[in-house]
């Protein structure tokens, strides 16, 4: 298939990068000011270290991508809310040129729910989104093929850094502001956690998670949710949780009409206990208990990989 | 597609059985239905509980979902579980206070949650590592009455809120 990424950090670069090996083509880059565009493949080596040399992937303009020859938009622009801009109206224009679109980007499939889906039942595009939802594991495509009507509760830890602040404030009994900043020196936290930390990133994954379950039945936004992130959680809570054969996860939960994400107390020795950056869900189905999903959650490669699957799902359905 | 890491434990479950043929043998299948490993069984015929039942104690081995699954499993046959692991089933919550827990006046906060709730505190552990005046936190495990652990969760953010407190919860209906 031929690819236009629209956006080009972490995961537009890894897609990009890896496209050949899954046998496509990219056709067009875009960062947020410019784009590369070429109908027969982008020179990939060429563009990213253009980009790093001079801080843009080309020399066209941003819209000449969303204007390119390609079978698939990915949309892996950084996640906004509200209007989900522009992320939304790049998708909106994919989509009224019939054209597939792959979202990495969690804003317009958590914000605008509803109006995604019209604009996809009047495309002859599809709209595919799992890597909005914990990077690499298969979270999304499991409720569908299990059915959303035999899921009856969603819940697990959505967000890496939340949870690599977390385990290492539990494991070596330090402070909040001391495990950020080494979060941060490592590259797990951004130099403006304030998504991560405050449950916003989780609680917007489980917005999608409840939208998917919902079947249209009901639209989820953020403002549905019951949000409660990590942010100056003391050192002293987790230590009386370990005492006590427990340790403390941001959990986010979605379940009959209500989506949350809080702090919560969890058996050290549980499934939903992992540490560092991994992720893990659990499903509880009707009819075969509970499923436990989990890997990697967030980065390039493991976003891509997700952003790879659902260009394999295309049109097979 | 599971990925527990879960360890294998030893758990004690005391359980009530009417005095019925094949009783016990109802309350077992449960436990080796879900893998877990049956130690001993201690059958004390001839002795009665206060509702007239006879009392069971079972050891087995399971890690925590295993274990969380008998335990439904045995409910779900109407088998009346009295006490499952170290702790008295779906009686007690354990949750975490975290914020200005002396200044706010702890023990007028203890006291209103034991009231407002119903409930009573079996055990507090407090940390205060800054001192009095610092932000701190407390750990207590509060006895309640089973189905009751959703509104007394609800009552305690309420107290919680108004004395400008946090509240850690454990996960209801998972695995806490």
């Amino acid at each position: 298939m031929k690819l236009a990424v629209v956006g080009a950090g972490a995961v537009g670069s890894s897609v990009v990068e890896l496209a050949g090996e899954y046998g496509h083509t990219v056709t067009a880059l875009a960062d947020s000011q410019s784009a590369a565009v070429d109908a027969a493949g982008i020179d990939v080596e060429a563009v990213l270290e253009h980009k790093r040399t001079e801080g843009v992937v080309g020399a066209e303009a941003k819209t000449a991508a969303l204007d390119a020859e390609y079978d698939v938009l990915v949309e892996a622009t950084p996640t906004t809310l509200g209007d989900a801009e522009p992320g939304f109206g790049h998708v909106e224009t994919a989509l009224e040129r019939d054209r597939h679109v792959v979202l990495a980007n969690k804003g317009p499939v958590a914000e605008r729910y509803g109006e995604l889906q019209a604009l996809a039942a009047a495309s002859d595009g599809e709209i595919r989104f799992e890597a909005t939802v914990g990077g690499a594991i298969p979270i999304l495509s499991t409720i569908t093929d299990f059915d959303a009507k035999h899921i009856t509760a969603v819940r697990g830890v959505l967000n890496g850094t939340a949870n690599f602040i977390l385990s290492r404030m539990a494991a070596e009994g330090l402070g909040y502001e001391h495990v950020l900043a080494e979060a941060q020196d490592l590259g797990v936290a951004e130099a403006d956690p304030t998504f991560d930390v405050e449950g916003t990133d989780a609680a917007l994954k489980c917005v999608i998670i409840a939208n998917v379950l919902a079947e249209g039945e009901h639209e989820y936004t953020l403002d549905d949710a019951t949000v409660e992130g990590i942010h100056e959680l003391p050192a002293s809570a987790l230590e009386l949780a370990k005492a006590d054969g427990r340790t403390i996860r941001l959990i986010g939960e979605v379940s009959s009409d209500t989506v949350r994400v809080s702090p919560r107390l969890v058996p050290k020795d549980s499934a939903l206990a992992v540490t560092g950056t991994r992720n893990i869900v659990q499903l509880e189905t009707t009819h075969a208990g509970r499923l436990n999903i989990s890997g990697r959650g967030a980065g390039g490669p493991e976003t891509a990989s997700a952003i790879f699957a659902d260009i394999g799902r295309l049109g097979s359905r | 597609m599971s990925d527990s890491t879960d360890k294998v434990r030893a758990y004690t479950v005391r359980l009530e059985l009417v005095d019925r043929p094949g009783e016990l043998l109802r309350a077992l299948e449960p436990i080796a239905d879900q893998g877990g490993n049956l130690l001993s069984i201690f059958h004390e015929r001839g002795n009665l509980t206060p509702r007239g039942h006879i009392p069971v104690e079972v050891d087995l081995e399971a890690n925590t979902e295993q274990f969380d699954e008998i335990v439904a499993a045995l409910q779900e046959e109407g088998i009346n579980v009295i006490q499952a692991g170290a702790e008295r089933y779906s009686e007690e919550i354990v949750i975490i206070l975290v914020g200005h827990l002396v200044d706010t006046d702890l023990s007028h906060t203890l006291s209103l949650l034991q009231e407002e709730t119903g409930t009573s505190v079996r055990d507090f552990s407090l940390s205060a590592p800054e001192g009095e005046s610092g932000e701190s936190s407390a750990r207590l495990r509060l006895a309640t009455q089973s189905g009751q652990v959703e509104d007394v969760l609800g009552t305690v953010r309420e107290i919680a809120g108004e004395k400008d407190l946090r509240v850690v919860e454990p996960l209801a209906g998972g695995e806490a």
